[in-house]
């Protein structure tokens, strides 16, 4: 169906090619995964199968592309209109009317196709991704998953044999996503659609592949390939290929299916090595599973939990995730004064439903205040807090009744549907979303009646797209701007990015930045007033692994030496990583708030993979396990 | 179901018509009355509905603005009733005829009033018109051979929203560097991000549209295609001479046919134009009877409001000198009530949930 001979795709004014020696044929009713890191040329790949690359996007392509038996060279995109659909990166780009059936009927008009046959398309692909009830619609008032939906229905209509789709399930939350996903496997397994697409979230997408092409950099030729077989060699990986890698399963599980069948030795492993820690509960300092990093850092869990071997494990998770690999007796103190358990003492479990649900809670802390060696810690000040917040905004209830506590040091993710209200939570923590009720504090301030100026020493988001945050030509204007925002000492921010990303020149356009350098400068430019709490509003999105294993890193260090972190986010993995507490919110309500591995293991659609494999262990991460088995 | 877009429109060019006869003010918000009922209840949720509150307040902006300037700059109108004397700024001997402050009549105010409330109704029913159908559906009824270019135009329309959401987004993030998110310089330095912001999303919108067929064409035989240029060519060359021929006092003769022969030519152009397009329509609005009912309603109160102002200039035109308290006419009433007939003869939108 989709044949690529030798083809290399060099752009103008690019030193070398950005994809090389493609030979690949895609069969009709395959479905194709494309996986490789930002910027080995995955969209140059979908370009060239559209024909976009290289007659709208410039450059030379040698080889030949066919689709459907046209040459690519010889058919404009339009002459392929009816073969392929394409739908790129952000679909709002892509709508060119403005209502959804009007939407769906487009590409076919195009195609000059008899009205009654329009009419009858349309009523399917409406029925066919469940888009019935928005039909009259106006596309701008639409959520992110059902614009989704609509942009593969617009392509849908004309019956393409081919669908290309880059990344079509980043932007989502996970039930978003699968609703995405459950379309194209319908697609391709009832009408025989063949499907190419990119993704960078392989855990989402991978288990649907018939075959992955893994471009492994910019310019290499392409791995082809069974899943199993590429996820051996791959250097992007999901995490049930991570753990399938670590236990050395052969060949690798791709599903949480798949891997629990194969988990059995691997649990009895880590309850083995859990049970081993316990059972020697010794004092030195340099074990980290000493009393007061138990009880200070997941006492709830623990008691909640009820196993002893469990809650050993919790104490892991809590301190994998939080420590920073400094001197240890430095370690002990901070994690002793370390706020994960801040919020509890000090708001007295405000969110009744998870923390003085858990029974024995105060129990549990009561025998450990008695025997803790250290005096407890003052409740530190909060650096954020956020009491029976309203937010009206367009005659919506964008928020209802929201309490947030951040302590310093703590690391806080909220989670919940495209919409649930996690964008504008942060925005009024930053000033940019005015109350209607209720009341923002952020390190002492009400954000929205603090001038920008003062506000940035205290507060700091950075946007879902970066970019919104950079205006120079070039990084070092950038970086001295970012001074002279924050009145810092000329070359505090410069100094900043070089920490985040060692190899970047100052002469570099911003725009010409990846997705993962864009967030790193960004991140930079807003640390330069060294603000206490920091806020991301989904810094994952197209980002790829390493990418994210950077930031996590970035961010594990930020919050060591103190600063709250909130992130909004749909990435489990990325906020069992890096979050002490999880915030999940619905339709603008707190609907749970607590510890991590808490709320996570309890949901269906946020537990990471790892969980899902591990249960009814508690692991949310395949650093964690590496950690224990080590 | 819904009524043609065109209906719509030509309906609230007839009210416009209509304001445009008279300067009655009880008549006018007869009229803003009439079609403001009408959109009240028929309406969509759709984003470009709420342009009506927008349309609104612009209409009370131009009465206000064509008040201020009758009262600072006079007006012809003489009066008797002085409200206020303003200072009066000497003016030099070569700007004489303008007038700066000076005596304030009832009669003036009261004249820029009427004169504003006629233009602030226009306004409102071209708001009334824009809320009950969208431009850009009135675009799909053009012929094939513009439609291309009716699709660039509409591309052109959503432009602008797009680019002020944009700035909207950019001024908040100054706010997140620690800038004054507020005043011009705020404004000048998001400026070019933004153009960046709205290029990089023409080319995306550009390519989508692309792939997605805009612009396929059907291969025409030569023949047809040179007619085509031809009649185009020529039609708009008649409408050009035909055009200045009725202008200019010698033409009169040739004038009116040359014009007429153009746009016939002009015309078919066009049509012959449209085979060289593809495109077929998905569910065009059909042009029923409600339709002609709408153009009915809107044409006839333009009608009648015409032929009592030329029947009855005195009850259409109500005098400032001497100051006289309007009257409500009958008949010219009556007929601007034909206006609300859409208001029962077209069904009401069923009321959509909204997320």
């Amino acid at each position: 169906m989709i044949r690529f001979e030798d083809v290399s795709v060099t752009y103008e004014g690019a030193a070398g090619p950005t994809v090389a020696g493609v030979d690949l044929e895609v069969a009709e009713g395959e479905l194709v995964l494309l996986a490789g890191s930002s910027g080995v040329g995955k969209s140059t790949v979908l370009g060239a199968v559209s024909g976009l690359v290289p007659h709208f996007t410039g450059g030379t392509l040698r080889g030949r592309v066919t689709v459907a038996g046209r040459d690519t060279r010889t058919h404009q995109p339009r002459e392929l209109a009816d073969v392929v659909g394409t739908v790129g990166q952000d679909p709002l780009a892509h709508f060119v009317t403005d209502t959804v059936e009007d939407e769906l009927a487009y590409g076919m008009e195009s195609l000059g196709l008899a009205p009654e046959v329009m009419r009858r398309r349309v009523e399917e692909t409406l029925d066919l991704l469940g888009l019935a009830g928005l039909r009259d619609r106006p596309i701008a008032t639409l959520s992110g998953g059902q614009r989704q939906r609509v942009a593969i229905g617009s392509v849908l209509t004309p019956h393409p044999r081919v669908l290309v789709l880059d990344e079509p399930t980043s932007a989502l939350d996970p039930a978003a996503a699968e609703e995405v996903l459950a379309v194209l496997q319908r697609l391709v397994h009832d009408l025989g659609t063949t499907v190419l697409m990119a993704e960078h979230r392989l855990e989402r997408v991978i288990q649907y592949a018939d075959r992955v092409v893994l471009l492994p950099a910019p310019g290499a030729a392409p791995v082809a390939g069974t899943p199993s077989e590429v996820m051996a060699v791959s250097p992007v990986y999901p995490p049930v290929v991570a753990l399938g890698r670590l236990a050395g399963w052969s060949p690798l599980p791709l599903t949480v299916r798949d891997a629990r069948r194969r988990a059995d030795a691997l649990r009895e492993r880590l309850a083995a090595t859990t049970t081993d820690h316990h059972t020697a509960p010794t004092t030195t300092a340099t074990d980290r599973h000493t009393a007061p990093t138990t009880t200070a850092g997941n006492g709830a869990t623990a008691t909640a939990v009820g196993a002893e071997a469990a809650g050993n494990r919790a104490t892991t998770t809590a301190d994998t995730r939080a420590t920073p690999p400094t001197t240890t007796a430095d370690r002990a103190a901070r994690v002793a004064s370390r706020p994960v358990a801040g919020p509890e003492a000090v708001g007295g479990g405000r969110r009744g439903a998870v923390a003085s649900g858990v029974a024995g809670d105060g129990v549990g802390r009561r025998r450990f205040f008695r025997r803790r060696p250290s005096p407890a810690p003052e409740p530190a000040a909060l650096t954020a807090e956020v009491r029976s917040l309203s937010v009206r905004r367009d005659r919506v209830q964008a928020l209802r009744d929201v309490d947030l506590a951040v302590g310093p040091g703590e690391t806080v993710a909220l989670m919940g549907r495209n919409g649930a209200g996690k964008s504008t939570l942060l925005g009024s923590l930053v000033g940019l979303v005015e109350p209607s009720g209720g009341t923002v504090r952020a390190g002492g301030l009400v954000p929205h009646r603090t001038p920008p100026h003062d506000l940035i020493r205290q507060v700091a988001l950075v946007p879902q797209d970066p970019r919104d945050l950079l205006y120079a030509d070039t990084v070092a204007a950038e970086c001295a701007a970012a001074d002279r925002d924050a009145g810092a000492e000329p070359g505090t921010c410069r100094a900043l990015v070089t920490g985040l990303l060692p190899d970047i020149a100052d002469d570099t356009h911003p725009r010409d930045l990846s997705e993962g350098q864009c967030l790193a400068l960004a991140l930079a430019v807003i640390l330069t007033a060294r603000p206490p709490l920091l806020l991301l509003d989904e810094p994952t999105r197209g980002l790829d692994y390493a990418a994210k294993a950077r930031l996590v890193a970035v961010l594990r260090g930020l919050a060591a030496e103190g600063h709250a972190i909130v992130l909004a986010t749909h990435d489990v993995e990325l906020a069992a990583e890096l979050a002490h507490r999880v915030v999940l919110l619905a339709e603008g309500e707190v609907i749970a708030d607590g510890p991590t591995a808490e709320i996570v293991v309890s949901s269906p659609s946020f537990a990471p993979q790892v969980t899902k494999i591990l249960a009814p262990q508690q692991w949310l991460t395949v650093t964690e396990v590496r950690e224990a088995l080590a | 179901m819904t009524v043609h877009p065109g209906a719509w429109w030509l309906w609230a060019l007839g009210l416009g018509t209509a304001a445009t006869r008279t300067t009655n003010p009880l008549l006018l918000a007869l009229l803003i009355a009439a079609s403001a009922y009408v959109v009240a209840t028929h309406r969509s949720s759709a984003p470009w509905s709420r342009s009506y509150t927008a349309f609104a307040r612009l209409a009370l902006a131009v009465i206000l603005v064509r008040v201020l300037f009758a009262v600072a700059l006079g007006s012809p109108i003489p009066g008797t009733h002085t409200l206020l004397t303003l200072p009066e700024v000497p003016l030099p001997h070569w700007a004489q005829g303008i007038r700066l402050g000076g005596r304030v009549t009832a009669e003036a105010v009261v004249f820029a009033a009427y004169d504003g409330l006629k233009l602030a109704t226009l306004l409102i029913c071209v708001g009334a018109a824009n809320a009950l159908a969208s431009p850009s559906r009135l675009l799909k009824s053009l012929p094939g051979a513009l439609y291309e270019t009716g699709v660039a135009v509409v591309v052109a329309l959503t432009f602008a929203p797009h680019l002020i959401a944009d700035v909207q987004r950019l001024r908040a993030a100054r706010r997140l560097r620690g800038r004054p998110d507020r005043g011009v310089r705020g404004l000048l330095q998001v400026g070019l991000p933004v153009l960046e912001g709205a290029l990089e999303r023409s080319v995306a919108l550009a390519a989508a549209m692309e792939a997605r067929g805009y612009g396929r064409t059907a291969d025409v035989p030569a023949p047809v295609r040179r007619t085509t240029a031809a009649l185009t060519l020529g039609g708009l060359l008649g409408v050009c001479a035909g055009t200045y021929g009725l202008l200019t006092a010698e033409g009169g003769v040739y004038g009116l046919p040359l014009l007429l022969a153009g746009v016939v030519a002009a015309l078919a152009g066009l049509r012959l134009g449209g085979r060289r397009s593809l495109r077929t329509r998905y569910r065009p609005d059909p042009w029923d009877l409600r339709a002609w009912l709408v153009t009915g309603s809107g044409v006839a109160v333009a009608a009648l409001l015409t032929l009592a102002s030329a029947h009855d200039p005195g009850a259409l035109h109500p005098g400032v000198v001497p100051l006289v308290p309007p009257t409500l006419p009958l008949w010219p009433a009556a007929a601007v009530l034909l206006a609300l007939l859409p208001a029962f003869a077209v069904p009401q939108p069923v009321p959509r949930e909204h997320s």
